[in-house]
């Protein structure tokens, strides 16, 4: 028994001050990115995501330069980003996919420049893992700081639940109901951009969209309510996490080189298995024929109805 | 200038639900609605025809509170037209209903109650019980806990019709409910909207290119041709005097079978008829 806990738990995990920090930080962005998350899938907006990402990553590499910390620009030029890509591309959802498109390449573009530059200027080469892969290990952002953010961007979608949610279904309804869609359609971005600047201080920005989206993904694959499809990415989120800084811990034991294994590719590998696992029993599901008695699907063609 | 049959002013009850007057809507230099009037009575189903691009949904969203008008105006239930009135429901055109979206029928519909307020809903017996009324209301027992992106077309818009009346409105607006809808289902829907229609007193205004499936029960019609409408009692207003005043070219109605077909030209026999360019569901295009 004890060698089965030795062997899950290699010795100093729990005494590990890093691995505090880890699992309290991790903890916190799993649990952002799974609420924000649920409504990205519902509104197709993965690729909106995966571009504030790039967009973080610029901010972080910019915050290294001038000296403040990466949380600071991930969030920062997030926010900016989100709400110029909410803005430029309202009116279409076609207009909002090339809004992103076009800001995920300038983004992408000033990376580069700026991990060129904080390479030459400090001469470390650690700053492009740091930004785009993360550093969950070695935080140095406040926990308080953190933590507020969280709260900010939990509350924010908490607060607009219905509205965002009627929105997401039909805008044309929830316009007819007097929601404000637009300021409903900016918070959220909003939200989104604090989610992903969170995540990538943990899993890195180029990482973010799986945090992100794959928590959120699983849990639609397991549940029909909106309720517990949140409950469900978050633990979701929760388990991948703790698992990946676990397995990360561990992979320090597993050569004789010791050499530990980056810990995001731990979380998102189990984010990713767990995702595949969910898909299998909702697909079979899905392929199952309705029940007897349900009217015919309903497409019928220009003919019917002129005839 | 309105094409107005002597009856459509006169004939309306005192108590409207809604009433249009004078409406007339430029989007981009481009006339959509030129001078339109019409008013609807609790508990009448009027339908609003006229084949596509002849300002349908641009009128509904003008009586939503959604569209600039350039003159006119609008009233709902005595209360001049704004957005969020609690007395009109609304069943917009095409809503895609994603298969994923973990929502059920009944999570629809109770968004239909409060998805304009703001915070977490609170669950509450009463609200529960609303909500199971209606789904009964439009025969949806049945698939009350299905995913609403997996039901049929009709299904979702009997769901969609619950969620625009658990507001409890007294106008229901609909913008083609029956585009995407076989037969059977389309017949389906509009004696359940006929039905509410009657039991709820509620005025029904129901958009389509396609008249023939809503004449069982229509009551009053509102046919809108290049921005311009003719409205009143079906009979009245499907004439070829009427409707060619409204096109402003000859058209000609014909009885077929039962069923009416609005063509373009002078029409003297059936037999010629099928050669006719029919309107509006065949210009529709």
């Amino acid at each position: 028994m004890h060698q089965l806990y030795t062997w899950v738990f290699e010795p100093g995990f729990f005494a590990s001050a890093p691995v505090h920090t880890a699992v309290v930080i991790g903890g916190v962005t799993a649990v952002v990115s799974a609420v924000v998350g649920v409504f990205t899938v519902l509104r197709g907006q993965s690729f909106a995501g995966h571009a504030l990402g790039d967009v973080s990553a610029a901010g972080g590499s910019g915050a290294l330069l001038i000296g403040v910390t990466p949380l600071t620009g991930f969030i920062g030029l997030g926010v900016i980003g989100s709400g110029a890509m909410e803005l430029i591309g309202i009116r279409r959802v076609r207009g909002r996919d090339l809004a992103t498109g076009i800001v995920l390449g300038a983004a992408i573009g000033l990376t580069a420049l700026f991990l060129y530059l904080d390479t030459s200027a400090s001469a470390t080469t650690g700053a492009a893992q740091q930004i785009l892969f993360g550093s969950i290990f070695t935080i140095t952002s406040s926990l308080t700081v953190i933590i507020a953010f969280s709260v900010l961007a939990v509350g924010a979608i908490a607060a607009i639940w219905r509205p965002l949610l009627l929105a997401t279904v039909s805008p044309d309804i929830a316009a007819a109901r007097g929601v404000p869609v637009r300021l409903v359609g900016l918070t959220y971005m909003l939200a989104l951009a604090v989610a992903v600047g969170l995540s990538s201080l943990t899993v890195g920005a180029i990482l973010s969209t799986a945090l992100l989206i794959g928590p959120a993904a699983t849990a639609l694959h397991l549940t029909r309510r909106m309720g517990r499809a949140l409950v469900l990415a978050c633990l979701t989120g929760l388990a991948a996490t703790w698992a990946g800084i676990l397995l990360a811990y561990d992979s320090y034991y597993w050569g004789s080189a010791h050499e530990g294994l980056p810990v995001s590719f731990f979380i998102v590998a189990v984010i990713f298995v767990t995702f595949l696992l969910t898909g299998l029993p909702a697909r079979r599901a899905a392929a199952r024929p309705r029940e007897a008695g349900a009217p015919a699907a309903a497409d019928a063609s220009r003919d019917q109805v002129a005839a | 200038m309105p094409v107005m049959t002597e009856h459509a002013r006169t004939s309306a009850p005192a108590a409207d639900v809604l009433d249009v007057a004078g409406v007339s809507v430029s989007l981009s230099g481009r006339q959509i609605l030129d001078d339109v009037s019409f008013s609807v009575g609790a508990g009448q189903f009027t339908g609003l025809i006229g084949p596509n691009g002849a300002g349908k949904t641009t009128l509904l969203r003008v009586i939503l509170g959604l569209q600039r008008t350039s003159a006119g105006t609008v009233t709902v239930a005595g209360q001049p037209r704004s957005r969020r009135n609690p007395s009109i429901g609304y069943v917009p055109q095409k809503v895609l209903l994603d298969p994923d979206m973990p929502m059920r029928a009944r999570d629809l519909v109770a968004l239909g109650a409060d998805g304009h307020r703001f915070g977490i809903p609170l669950r509450s017996r009463a609200r529960r019980e609303a909500v199971a009324e209606m789904l009964h209301a439009v025969d949806a027992d049945r698939f009350a806990d299905a995913r609403v992106g997996l039901l049929s077309g009709g299904e979702q818009q009997r769901v969609l019709i619950a969620q625009a009346l658990i507001s409890q409105p007294r106008l229901l607006l609909l913008d083609e409910p029956l585009a995407n809808l076989d037969i059977r289902s389309g017949q389906e829907v509009v004696s359940l909207l006929a039905r509410i229609a009657a039991d709820q007193q509620v005025a029904v205004l129901l958009s389509a290119h396609e008249m023939n499936p809503l004449m069982p029960v229509m009551d009053r019609v509102v046919y809108l041709a290049g921005g311009r409408a003719a409205s009143g009692p079906t009979g009245q207003v499907i004439t070829s005097e009427v409707l060619t005043r409204l096109y402003g070219y000859r058209v000609e109605v014909l009885h077929v079978n039962g069923r009416v077909l609005v063509v373009a030209g002078d029409a003297d026999a059936g037999a010629t008829a099928a050669h006719h360019v029919a309107l509006p569901a065949a210009g529709a295009g």
